[in-house]
């Protein structure tokens, strides 16, 4: 990785004073980054641990004078939001399993197989990852109300694992290609079928791409809204974005922001958890699925 | 017969290729043939929501339908304004995380995690921070004296527009800001140390080296957030639903009221292939001058 | 029969890139055949084709006397050692070196049976339960060897199998070789572009340039008969000297030397001499037929220099001689013989090799 890049520093002008002055120009920018980054979702958890007197407190009470979890209480204790979190790992674990399952072989067969008319394929799949969802939900109600799959997982495992597949052939055939071809040959020369191989040799070297893509199409699906909303209505299906956004009180004029607070932070936890452990990853896959393609 | 190497090869790479193809025909090319054939009939509350075919009827009515047209406008209002904002602020991001410094890890991952939050709970985040009555921004301005009373971010049109545009530049930066980065990490530190030697200014660096070299990720950061921006729903959905009196109401929020309150099948229909058209022409726009980009920077098409 | 045959072997990319032409040849039992040439003359396309890695446009590919053309790599009963060695990163030396008997259901005892046994016989015991990024380049290539021999295939195929080793490692390695190939009694194809790899292993070397066979024979004959002016050129070191003279009479003119043409020949206009470095000595009392020259520059090669000499009254022609280091040679001038029979003649057009035989009689 390459490291110090832009102003490089002037060679004809190092005195002393204009190199701190630009060293001060660019810590303050680490900290306004960190800042952009930060501020909204810690103002949220802050939110979250204040009462209700501190939240709707005016002027503003910045740091909780009290800290509560009633809010955490009132979430999983009022309400099911166990159940919108199962709801959610279980619908984006099953899609990413089924997406990896589906798009890792049709990226082996786009990165080494030469099919004619590979590049039509490939376009077409680079240009569906730039669909909003918007225009498929009519067609996919449609779907969902003749086979009667509303309020089934299933109504959002088959489309999520659909979305996701586009990113899963792009990151996935990009990191085919870089494996070394000596390794398939002397697998064909050994024997193994092309099934076998990809299962015996290549799978366990994909493992670190699988993760990676893994990991995109679950944040993915744990963030999806749009299907979410249409198809499922029962309350104990829903998934963590429609919960959270639909968490109101019993009148308009009474909003539980501090229940809505510890609701966003629970239900981003697992993702901020995916992204400190695996931040390198998710950058390497973001960039190979969108740049390389 | 035996079958050639060739074209047992094929076989299995057509096998190992048509399953994934399939699920992507059922959810992408279904849905949106289906819209184009249910666009010619009518079907609403008015036929009782029996399909009625009604030509071109759809179409016609679009032309003439003013929210239509605010809609697009709206959206365009959304999308340049954030691309634009993003591109700059992403530009920024990135050039701070491509410093060597101390704890650059840590502020790369900082600096991903808005992108990975979901939008629809980052929409109540930030409604929460524009809440007129308590939320964060008024109270900050009001002890700035930059407003003298507090003001209605999501009630009135101009700043309930700004809200959403804030809020999306702030859960999208950092996606513009990694393709960037990665795109200034294939960029040689020798090209600046010998423009530098030359005499040039950091700002003449970034303008003759970077900024062409950067051409290819900065458009196709642009292709990916424009699509997404011209097709948002979830963020405008939770933050104003639209409002107030459809300042903030995008093409896609349009399509959902008209399916899934008016009921109104056959023009839902008219406006999904309208927009998909819309879309399709500035993809291939952009692909064109991405490949013509290409060939002159890298020689290769 | 041979046990490896190929015959009118072509393989087509596009009308420009062609990098198989029209090859034929055989390997029997026991012989090892190189494919010797540069990088591009398709030594490489020739192995794969065998293997079964890719496609012949045009030709057949027999083992045993039966057409395999269309049948899969691991069909052909063949056993490839890569020159990346491609060991699979996850699997240990042992199940590395099993895996292909595995899929040709072979009982586990004899696969244990001859694993040992070929272990033993490379020195990899110790190693059995280690993954091969645990091992040196060395003891991967070896492994990759073993994994070749417990196959006990009709045909050995090897990819520059030496080119990832060091210098001191791979002199080694090729002593080696040469033992382990000699035991089997197998054909071996083996690709380099390193002729001393060719010259040392081979029982026969095929020397390759675009697409086409240049030369098939022994090592030896290589050496001392090029069939061409490529060959020449491309197998010794340092290289041969290759002039393009022009004839008069029945002698090719070199500056103020006259050098008489071989046999009964009609001498073409001109003709291309050469002479290998090593051949050219200084003159005794007792040549008849010396040349003068200058000695422009000295390369010291260790136990010999190599003169590059300025032929008196040729200034635009250089001869370079191999003599003993034991004068300090520079800028002297130097009384050179070439000897007779240890000058090649070919061809200016079509740089083929000229013999008396080839040519016209002059009566």
């Amino acid at each position: 990785m390459s490291t110090a890049q832009l102003p490089a520093e002037p060679r004809t002008q190092t005195d002393k004073s204009s190199i701190s002055w630009r060293r001060i120009l660019w810590i303050t920018a680490i900290v306004l980054t960190v800042i952009f980054s930060l501020a909204p979702i810690l103002w949220q958890v802050l939110t979250s641990f204040k009462t209700n007197a501190d939240i709707e407190a005016v002027p503003t009470v910045y740091l909780p004078t009290r800290f509560t979890l009633q809010h955490y209480i009132e979430i999983f204790a009022r309400r099911p939001f166990a159940n919108y979190m199962f709801n959610s790992g279980f619908v984006a674990v099953t899609s990413t399993l089924l997406c990896l399952l589906l798009g890792t072989p049709a990226a082996y067969a786009l990165a080494r197989l030469r099919l004619p008319g590979e590049r039509i394929i490939l376009a077409i799949v680079l240009v569906v990852t730039l669909f909003p969802y918007i225009l498929l939900f009519l067609g996919l109600l449609e779907i969902v109300r003749a086979t009667g799959l509303a309020n089934n997982y299933l109504a959002l495992i088959i489309p999520y694992t659909a979305m996701n597949i586009p990113l899963t052939i792009l990151v996935m055939r990009s990191f085919f290609q870089q494996l070394p071809r000596d390794l398939e040959d002397s697998a064909k020369v050994d024997g193994y079928s092309t099934w076998k191989m990809l299962l015996h040799i290549l799978l366990p070297m994909t493992i670190p791409a699988l993760v990676t893509t893994g990991i995109l199409t679950f944040i993915a699906s744990w963030n999806e809204f749009l299907f979410a909303l249409t198809f499922i209505t029962r309350e104990s299906m829903k998934t963590i974005p429609v919960a959270v956004a639909q968490l109101s009180g019993t009148t308009v004029f009474e909003i539980p922001y501090g229940a809505q607070a510890a609701a966003t932070v629970v239900g981003t936890l697992p993702l901020v958890v995916l992204v400190l452990l695996f931040q390198r990853r998710i950058v390497q896959g973001l960039t190979s699925g969108a740049v390389k393609g | 017969m035996t079958t050639t190497i060739r074209e047992r090869e094929r076989r299995t790479g057509w096998m190992l290729i048509i399953p994934a193809m399939l699920v992507l025909a059922f959810v992408y090319a279904y849905p949106i043939a289906r819209s184009f054939w249910l666009s010619l009939f009518t079907e609403n509350l008015g036929t009782q929501l029996q399909p009625v075919f009604s030509g071109l009827n759809n179409y016609g009515r679009m032309i003439q339908d003013g929210r239509f047209w605010q809609t697009i406008a709206n959206t365009m209002v959304f999308t340049i304004s954030t691309l634009v904002l993003e591109l700059i602020l992403g530009m920024g991001i990135a050039l701070v995380l491509n410093q060597a410094f101390k704890g650059r890890g840590a502020v790369r991952t900082i600096a991903i995690i808005p992108w990975a939050l979901p939008t629809a709970l980052i929409a109540t985040t930030w409604a929460w921070i524009f809440n007129d009555q308590f939320g964060v921004v008024n109270d900050i301005l009001l002890r700035l004296g930059i407003i003298d009373t507090g003001i209605n971010w999501l009630g009135n049109p101009a700043p309930a527009m700004l809200s959403v545009i804030i809020a999306d530049v702030w859960k999208t930066t950092s996606f513009v800001a990694i393709l960037l980065l990665a795109g200034l990490q294939s960029i040689s530190n020798d090209l600046y140390e010998a423009h530098s030697i030359d005499g040039a200014s950091p700002w003449q660096s970034f303008r003759q080296i970077t900024l062409p070299l950067l051409m290819p990720q900065i458009l196709i950061a642009s292709l990916f957030r424009f699509a997404q921006a011209f097709g948002i729903f979830d963020l405008i959905q939770v933050m104003t639903g639209g409002g107030p009196g459809g300042a903030t109401e995008t093409v896609s929020i349009y399509i959902y009221a008209t399916v899934m309150r008016y009921l109104d099948f056959g023009y839902g229909a008219a406006l999904v292939v309208v927009t998909f058209v819309l879309l399709v022409a500035v993809v291939a726009l952009a692909a064109f001058f991405l490949s013509k980009l290409r060939t002159a920077t890298t020689g290769d098409a | 029969m041979a046990k490896l045959e190929l015959s009118h072997l072509n393989k087509t990319y596009s009308p420009k890139i062609i990098p198989v032409k029209d090859v034929s040849l055989d390997v029997d039992d026991g012989e090892f055949l190189t494919l010797l040439g540069p990088s591009g003359c398709g030594k490489s396309t020739i192995l794969r084709l065998i293997a079964g890695l890719e496609q012949p446009t045009r030709g057949e590919i027999r083992i045993d006397g039966k057409n395999v053309t269309q049948h899969s790599p691991g069909d052909r009963n063949i056993a490839m050692v890569f020159q990346s060695y491609a060991l699979y990163p996850h699997m240990t030396v042992y199940d590395n070196m099993a895996s292909g008997l595995k899929l040709k259901r072979v009982s586990s005892e004899e696969i244990r049976r001859r694993i040992e046994q070929v272990s033993l016989f490379l020195g990899l015991g110790n190693l059995m339960q280690r993954k091969p990024g645990q091992l040196s380049g060395g003891q991967r290539q070896r492994v990759a060897l073993g994994r070749a021999l417990v196959r006990q295939p009709d045909v050995f195929l090897l990819d520059e199998p030496l080119s990832n080793l060091d210098a001191l490692l791979r002199e080694q390695v090729r002593a080696e070789l040469k033992q382990i190939f000699e035991s089997q009694n197998t054909p071996v194809v083996y690709v380099t572009h390193d002729q001393t790899e060719a010259m040392t292993l081979s029982t026969k070397v095929a020397v390759l340039s675009n697409g086409d066979l240049q030369q098939l024979d022994p090592p030896r004959r290589i050496y001392t008969h090029p069939a061409n002016r490529f060959v020449a050129g491309f197998v010794g070191s340092p290289q041969m000297n290759l002039l393009d003279l022009k004839c008069e009479g029945k002698f090719a003119i070199l500056g103020n030397y006259k050098i008489p043409l071989p046999g009964r020949m009609t001498p073409p206009p001109e003709i291309t001499l050469g002479v290998r470095p090593e051949h050219v000595r200084l003159a005794e009392p007792s040549d008849t037929h010396t040349l003068q020259g200058k000695v422009i520059l000295k390369e010291n090669l260790g136990m010999s220099d190599l003169l590059s000499v300025k032929v008196k009254g040729a200034e635009n022609q250089t001869l370079r001689a191999l003599l003993p280091s034991d004068r300090p040679w520079s800028a002297e001038e130097v009384t050179l013989a070439l000897p007779p029979d240890l000058i090649h003649w070919f061809d200016v057009e079509t740089g083929d090799r000229l013999t008396s035989e080839n040519l016209q009689p002059v009566y």
